[in-house]
This record gives C-alpha cells, sequence and structure tokens, in this order.
C-alpha cells in the first residue's frame, strides 16, 4: 500500500518534468519578457541587457530549461523576479488560501450535489427531479465571476452581512502555524477568528464550488439511476429491504465510483476556477499570485505555480484511486 | 401429491405497464399448494417473470400494476387470507424474505458487487428477525452450510467477484430461505449456469424443499428442467395461462397445442428415436483436412504486486486430434475448460505456445505474411451470438463481401451479384436479403447470415463455436440441419463446440470431451455417449436433465470444484497416456480426475 503510493508519486515525476517543460516553450513563444514588462521604458538598451544577463535570460532557451530542471530537483525553483523572493517561499505562503478554498468548494459541492442527485434519481420525473435538474443546469451554465459579483452585491453590498473579499479581517493576530486560517484559529482556540474567517470563506467557496455542484448533482442522478436498474437491486426488495436502505445502501455505493470518478475530474477545472474567483473576491491565494505573474512575465514563479497545481491534480487523483479501492472490492491498487 | 392446501392464490390476475391498453398478464389464475413445486413454462417472452414479480408486488418498481385480480396468501393460523394486491409497500416488505422469498436468473448480477457476502445475508436476517448481531451471524453460517457451500464461515467475508456463478446461486438461495419462508419463487434459476451446475443446483432445491417443506414457484422455459423438479405445472402463452395440471399429466397427455409443441421442441437427449452417427472404420477414411498435434496455448498469470508473471493458466494443454472432409468433430466441456480457445488458436487469433496444426498438409503456425491469409480462408468460424456477431451498420451484401474484399477478391466471380444470391439461397434466406440490415432479421435468420459469411471463401473446414445455444429450441433445429447438409454439398468438416448434449448426439460423429485444458476422452459419438469412461464425462451426461419425469432421479446437491487449470512457472505436465477401448475410443488415464 504504502509502497504503491511511493511507486504513484514517482511515477508523477516525469509528468512534472513534462509539464514544466511545456509551459516553457509557451513562455518563449508568448511576446516579451520580464525585462520588457518589469523594467521602465526609459532604461536604456544597455541596462536591460545587463538585467538579462543577471536573470539569465540571454542565454539560449534549452539551457535555461536545463537549469531549471537542475535546480529544481535540488528544491531550488529560483527567484521570482517581480517579488526578488525564492518562488517557493511566495507559493508556500500563498498556497494554504487556494487549498482552503478548493477544499471548502469540493465540499459544498459533494455536500449539496450528491443528495440532491439521490435524491432525483430517487424519484425521477417528480418534481423534486425537475428541480434538481434545473439547480445543476443552472449551477453548470453560470459564469463564477458573474455569480461572484452578483453575491458581493447581494450579501456585502445590499444585506451586509458577508465580507466582500479578502480572507481575513485586519489585526485578528491569529498566529500563522499551518497557514490554514481555520485550524489556526481552532488551535489557538480563537472563535472569533474561526467566525471570521468562515465568513470571508463563505462567498468564494460558494461561488467556486457552484459549477461542480451542478455536475456532481447531474453525475449522481444518472450513476445512482442506472445502478436502481440493476439486479441486484431487485434482489435487495425481494429481502424485504426498505427503500431507504436500497437507495443509499445498495444503489448509491455501487454508484459511487463513476461519482467520485467526476470529483477528480472536475478538481481539475475547479482549480482553474479559483483563478478567476480569487481574483474576483481578493482571495490571497496562488491563482491571483499566477495571474500576477504571466502579466510580469515572471517566469520562475509561472513555472513554479504551474507545478504545483499540477502537483495538486495529482494528488487528488492519487485519493481518488486510493478511494475506489475503499468503496468497490474489485478495483485492487495496481 | 401432498394434501392440497392452497398456501398462494392468484385469482383474475391483470398486469398493466404504463398506459399500454393491452395486459401483459391477463387473467391468470393460479394456485400454488402446501409443500408443492410448481412449475410456470413458457418461452421468452410469455410474461412468466411479470407475473411472479407481481406477487412480490416488485413490478410496481418497473412501472408495472397490478389493475385487476386478487393475490391471497392464506395464513397457517386459519386467519382470513392476506390480498397482496390491496397490502401497502411496507406491509409488502415484511413479507418479502420472510414469507415469500426469490431468485433470480443470473447469479452474477444479482448480488451486490460491494458488499460481503455476510453483510447481505445480514441484512435480511435483520429485517426481518430481531436477532443480536451474533445469533444473526450464526443463523447466517449455518444457512451457508445448508446451501453445500464449502467454509461457509470464510464465505462471510468474501464479495461476489470471488465466488463462481454455482456459488453465487448457492448464496442467492441461501438468502432467499434464511428467514425460512413458505414460499419460494426461483425466476429461471438455473438459466445462466453450465449443466453439471444447473443439476447441482436443482438437486439443492429439491433436497432443501423437501427438508423445510416449503412450496416452490419455479419459473422456467426448459421442458427439461420441468421434467426434474416440479410437481405440477402451469404452461404460459403471451401472458395466459393455457394449461395446467399434475406434471405427469401434462407430459403424457399435454391439452393443449403450445404445451404440446414446447415438449416436442424440446431437445431430448438419449431418445429412443435419435440418430447417433455410428464410427467410421479407419479403412474408410480420407486424409484428414485438419491435422492437430500437441497444440498448446497458455496465458501468463500475473501478480497483484508489480504485476509479476508468476504462473501459466494452461488453457488448451497438449491436444492432438484429427479432423476429416465431411466429418463433424463436436468438443463437449463446461464453460472454462478451453474449447473457445482451442478455436481461437488454430484461427491464430490467440497466440500458441507449441504444437502444430495442418491444413492440408500446411502448417498453420508456421505460415506468415500472404501464406496464412491465404490459408485462412480455408478455416473460418461462427459464432454463438449472432446478434453480436453483425456489424448493425452493414447491409448484408457489404458483410457478405467484406471477407472477399480484405483479400482482394471482391471484383472476382464470388463476389458477383450472381454469386452472392447463390449464397443466400444456400443457407436459406429469402430473396431480397443482400440489401437489408441485420436487424431486420430474426435471430435464426441472423446465424444463416453468419453461415453465408463464413462460406463466402470457400473453406474446407468450419468452426461452430456454440452456435445455437443463443437460439431458441425450434430454431435450433434448422440451423444445426442447415450446417449438416452444408457439410456435404461445400464439402466441409465441422470442428463443433458445444455444452448442449442434446445437440452434440443430434450432430457429432466424433466427440473430444475437454476438462481442465485437457482432452480426457475421445471417440466415435456413440461410443463415448452411450459408454463414458471418464468420470468428468460421466458427470457431465448425468447433469443433462431427463426429458420426462418419471426417468427422474435423486441428484447430488454438492459441488464438484472444478478448479482453473493454473500451474507454476516451467512446470511440465507429464506426456498424455492414453487406454484404448476400440474402435477409436480412447480414456486419458493421468489427467486431473475429477474429485
Amino acid at each position: 500500500m504504502l509502497l504503491y503510493f511511493i511507486k504513484r508519486l514517482a511515477g508523477a515525476v516525469p509528468v512534472l518534468i513534462v509539464v514544466s517543460g511545456i509551459i516553457f516553450a509557451l513562455m518563449q513563444l508568448a511576446p516579451g519578457d520580464a525585462v520588457t514588462m518589469l523594467i521602465s521604458d526609459e532604461a536604456s538598451e544597455a541596462d536591460k541587457a545587463r538585467i538579462r544577463e543577471a536573470w539569465g535570460l540571454d542565454r539560449p532557451p534549452f539551457i535555461q530549461f536545463l537549469n531549471f530542471l537542475g535546480n529544481a530537483l535540488t528544491g531550488d525553483f529560483g527567484m521570482s523576479f517581480r517579488y526578488k523572493m525564492p518562488v517557493i517561499e511566495i507559493v508556500m505562503d500563498r498556497l494554504p488560501a487556494t487549498i482552503e478554498l478548493a477544499v471548502a468548494a469540493t465540499l459544498i459541492a459533494v455536500g449539496v450535489g450528491v443528495p440532491l442527485g439521490v435524491l432525483a434519481a430517487a424519484r425521477p420525473g417528480t418534481a423534486w427531479d425537475a428541480i434538481a435538474s434545473a439547480f445543476s443546469f443552472a449551477g453548470i451554465s453560470m459564469p463564477n465571476f458573474w455569480l461572484g459579483i452578483l453575491l458581493i452585491l447581494l450579501f456585502a453590498g445590499y444585506f451586509n452581512i458577508l465580507p466582500s473579499g479578502g480572507r481575513e479581517p485586519w489585526g485578528l493576530g491569529v498566529e500563522h502555524v499551518t497557514g490554514f486560517l481555520i485550524i489556526d484559529s481552532i488551535l489557538a482556540g480563537r472563535w472569533d477568528a474561526l467566525g471570521a474567517a468562515l465568513k470571508h470563506l463563505a462567498l468564494p467557496a460558494i461561488v467556486l464550488g457552484t459549477n461542480m455542484t451542478g455536475i456532481i448533482t447531474q453525475m449522481t442522478r444518472a450513476q445512482v439511476l442506472d445502478a436502481l436498474r440493476e439486479d441486484f437491486v431487485m434482489t435487495a426488495r425481494s429481502k424485504g429491504v426498505s427503500e431507504a436502505r436500497v437507495l443509499w445502501r445498495h444503489a448509491f455505493r455501487n454508484a459511487m465510483v463513476g461519482v467520485v470518478t467526476i470529483i477528480g475530474l472536475e478538481f481539475g477545472t475547479l482549480l482553474s476556477g479559483a483563478m478567476i474567483v480569487e481574483t474576483v473576491f481578493a482571495w490571497p491565494g496562488i491563482g491571483s499570485l499566477l495571474i500576477t505573474g504571466i502579466s510580469s512575465r515572471d517566469f520562475p514563479l509561472i513555472i513554479g505555480l504551474v507545478l504545483v497545481y499540477t502537483g495538486m491534480f495529482i494528488v487528488m487523483n492519487l485519493l481518488i484511486d486510493l478511494f475506489y479501492t475503499l468503496i468497490d472490492p474489485r478495483i485492487r491498487m495496481n | 401429491m401432498p394434501a392440497a392446501n392452497p398456501l398462494l392464490t392468484l385469482e383474475n390476475l391483470n398486469v398493466h405497464f404504463g398506459n399500454a391498453k393491452a395486459p401483459a398478464v391477463k387473467d391468470v389464475s393460479l394456485t400454488l399448494h402446501d409443500g408443492e413445486v410448481l412449475a410456470l413454462v413458457g418461452e421468452s417472452g410469455s410474461d412468466k417473470s411479470v407475473t411472479v414479480k407481481s406477487i412480490m408486488r416488485l413490478i410496481d418498481h418497473q412501472g408495472g400494476h397490478i389493475s385487476a385480480g386478487r393475490i391471497l396468501l392464506h395464513q397457517q393460523n386459519g386467519a382470513a387470507p392476506l390480498d397482496l394486491v390491496k397490502l401497502s409497500q411496507p406491509r409488502m416488505r415484511a413479507l418479502r424474505g420472510a414469507h415469500i422469498a426469490m431468485i433470480f436468473q443470473d447469479p452474477m448480477t444479482s448480488l451486490n458487487p460491494v458488499m460481503t457476502i455476510g453483510a447481505q445475508l445480514l441484512e435480511v436476517i435483520q429485517q426481518h428477525q430481531p436477532h443480536n448481531t451474533d445469533k444473526a451471524k450464526a443463523t447466517a453460517i449455518a444457512m451457508l452450510e445448508k446451501v453445500r457451500l464449502t467454509d461457509p464461515a470464510g464465505r462471510m467475508r468474501q464479495y461476489p467477484h470471488e465466488l463462481s456463478g454455482g456459488m453465487r446461486q448457492r448464496v442467492m438461495i441461501a438468502m432467499a430461505l434464511v428467514c425460512r419462508p413458505r414460499i419460494l419463487i426461483a425466476d429461471e434459476p438455473t438459466t445462466a449456469l453450465d449443466v453439471t451446475v444447473q443439476a447441482e443446483i436443482l438437486g439443492l432445491i429439491r433436497s432443501l424443499q423437501q427438508e423445510t417443506g416449503m412450496s416452490v414457484l419455479f419459473i422456467t422455459h426448459d421442458m427439461g428442467v420441468v421434467a426434474e423438479i416440479a410437481d405440477r405445472v402451469a404452461v404460459m402463452l403471451n401472458g395466459r395461462i393455457v394449461e395446467q395440471g399434475n406434471v405427469l399429466d401434462v407430459f403424457d397427455t399435454p391439452q393443449h397445442d403450445y404445451t404440446r409443441k414446447l415438449l416436442e421442441s424440446a431437445p431430448k437427449f438419449r431418445d429412443e428415436h435419435a440418430r447417433i452417427k455410428a464410427a467410421v472404420p479407419d479403412a474408410q477414411r480420407t486424409a484428414p483436412i485438419l491435422a492437430v498435434r500437441h497444440l498448446s496455448t497458455q496465458f501468463p498469470v500475473h501478480s497483484a504486486f508489480l504485476r509479476r508473471h508468476v504462473a501459466n493458466l494452461h488453457a488448451v494443454e497438449d491436444i492432438s486430434f484429427d479432423l476429416h472432409p465431411r466429418e463433424t468433430v463436436a468438443i463437449i466441456g463446461e464453460s472454462g475448460c478451453g474449447k473457445s480457445t482451442l478455436a481461437k488458436s488454430l484461427l491464430r487469433l490467440v497466440p500458441s505456445n507449441e504444437g502444430r496444426a495442418f491444413l492440408n498438409g500446411q502448417d498453420l503456425f508456421t505460415l506468415t505474411g500472404e501464406e496464412l491469409r491465404h490459408a485462412r480462408r480455408n478455416i473460418q468460424m461462427i459464432f454463438q451470438d449472432p446478434y453480436a456477431a453483425l456489424d448493425p451498420r452493414m447491409s448484408v451484401r457489404q458483410i457478405l463481401t467484406e471477407p472477399l474484399r480484405i483479400r482482394g477478391l471482391g471484383q472476382t466471380a464470388q463476389g458477383s451479384d450472381a454469386a452472392l444470391q447463390e449464397l443466400v439461397a444456400k443457407v436459406g434466406l429469402p430473396k431480397g436479403t443482400l440489401d437489408r440490415y441485420p436487424h431486420q432479421f430474426s435471430g435464426g435468420q441472423r446465424q444463416r447470415i453468419c453461415i453465408a459469411r463464413a462460406l463466402v471463401l470457400s473453406p474446407k473446414v468450419l468452426i461452430a463455436d456454440e452456435p445455437v445455444s443463443a437460439l431458441d429450441v425450434a430454431i435450433q433445429g434448422q440451423i444445426l440441419d442447415l450446417l449438416e447438409g452444408l457439410k456435404h454439398s461445400e464439402d466441409m468438416a465441422l470442428l463443433f463446440i458445444s455444452h448442449d448434449m442434446a445437440v452434440v448426439e443430434r450432430v457429432a460423429d466424433r466427440i473430444l470431451v475437454m476438462y481442465r485444458g485437457s482432452v480426457v476422452e475421445q471417440g466415435p459419438a456413440r461410443n463415448v455417449l452411450s459408454n463414458p469412461a471418464h468420470p468428468y464425462t460421466q458427470r457431465l451426461l448425468e447433469a443433462v436433465p431427463v426429458a420426462h419425469p418419471r426417468q427422474r432421479f435423486a441428484r447430488n446437491a454438492a459441488s464438484a470444484v472444478t478448479a482453473a487449470p493454473v500451474y507454476p512457472l516451467g512446470m511440465e505436465r507429464p506426456l498424455a497416456r492414453w487406454k484404448d477401448l476400440g474402435e477409436g475410443h480412447r480414456l486419458r488415464l493421468d489427467a486431473g480426475l475429477v474429485s
């Protein structure tokens, strides 16, 4: 089991190398570099050339890439051109915010989407089913920047009960141990801080989770409907098992493999959605950082961030695979 | 027959689906008595299954509803009978599994794949009996023992996919009977099983019925199964009961035409009128068209961890036989015995490890490229499922000319309209067939199209892998006659793979009996069928359902274990030693015997 995980994680290394290669190539193709974006137009060509040399941008792209790979393998992802800080430090400082947001959004999506989907499948063709369908299609088709702005207007502006952006109020003074504000607040026993953190998290998490909620609802409904048509459901009913048990214990457990698969796949979409949501809500995560990085052609920062995103997606799917083996005894780890 | 206390009475039952005007089940009246086995017989589509699912009120979940009639469950304590039609679903639930239990056709899909056998058994016990967990567990294990499963305590922790089909059906029976219901409804419980497993399961249901005194409502399409198990018979046609009565009366003096038709078309094994072909003396034989020598095909078995190659599945082991022109050699054995792998090896659809196969003197296994393509023309195959074997988007003309086009013969005389018309007529298909599509044909006609496709290259050898087992009994005979005729008119030899003894008896000149990858007995059909020498052959023949209830005998309900022939790497199996029983009938002496 442990060996399996080590094997899988080792298998991720080539993926990460290929991804960084692709990013590197794309950045070479994009017009402009960090010097044109970050240095004043009034600087002399000689000065610009000096800076290019200092940042290593004058060397052939392939050499730059090999340099990067060599350093990356020792854990050094270089210095950010813009922030003048090691990339790893900046990323580690802001990663918890994004993970917190992504996990909260996924929990909301699963917590709402799964029951709604099962309910719709249990009563196909009824009003419940129609409501669930309408809700999920609205969720799937809603652009999240638009929903975000709408909710800010409503809850922060009109009702004024939730903050419009940011992650915590100024001067909250909770020590950052893990970087996850919710966990840190609980560790410090600061319930006021926990409440504040949750209030800040609520809108961005809901907005980010909306799309996934819709997809999970649809997927759950379809999978449970299929499972309900299986022979073993007939067997369960012939045993005198209650409908609720037939639905959850027999049909839903068998439908879970499909639902979990879609959660894994949608997690990627969710991460890209997080960039927009983080920008709308001024959420200090790596998504907004990446957008800043791209606009300033901050190559080391961009590659570092893309690798973090790739890593998160790989880890999520590893967890999904682990989950498969828990729900379906026919699936073994190999 | 025992005292006729009615236990369950169906009165003028009508079942409708959705908004359909015509009922699916029409005016069915039926009585199940205490302690009897009542068989409900009819062909597919006669709505037998709908009828019994109505009794359980399971039909409510499939979009059906009972539109008229009563289903009376008689009480033991003399209280007024319960009308199941009027019961609410919660009250119905209390009866299901406790008073009336049900087992289904396909044991592979009828158990929940993600729950252990134990959890599924305990679920029904705890639903109906307020036991504590330990007591429920003890009850469940005792029940698994009763259905003759080995290691019942260990089975509790296993998942369905770890058990064979026969074992799963035993689990289903255990689950149905664990709360001691008075009525067991068995919906084609042996149809999906091998013939030897079918015999075991029938024996098991019979003996449990006698032990517990329960009543059994047994649904089947197979008159042989009826002859094996029923006390009384009800015959169903298009949702109506057309005849019912004592099993002996129905078999001896059937009243309705349809019953007579069912009895006549039932495959009859060892019927006195059957003509088993006599052995052809070797002297009269020509040279074999296909000679197979020491053919072995193994599949690697990988470990779960790191996929190391740890063992080999000896699917086909050291098989030698000759096939002469215009001869039919039948290969018989249960699923998993390697008969289909043997066929695929001959076509080189799977790679073989050892052996030679001479087709017309050419070794099929050494040919490559153009030579192989050319040789393959002479050996063609037809498959079990004519529904899956034809591309639905190709017209019959395209289907028939495809083998020619692949070989660059599309423009030759064989591909001409006249030749195709002749071919279509030869396999008994109507005019105008060529430009129609597979879905416009019945199962039997589709199998004829498959045969025509195989014939278009004028092969010398036709391999038929269970060619009639997916067809209705009446159609089976026609296809078998067609193959027999074509053998002579087209000068072909037939390698016929089947598990159905009645079919084999009808077509085979010689028989090879396969067991766990090896041939254990071979010889002329008459000798093998009338004097089976190997215990496995004997078990296979004994398992065939009897043709008449009077020939019934007590069947062993325990299962014989047939493990897959998996051996460690580098394991050399000894060469086959044969005992000659005369007339070419030979018994293998050293192969793994049936325990």
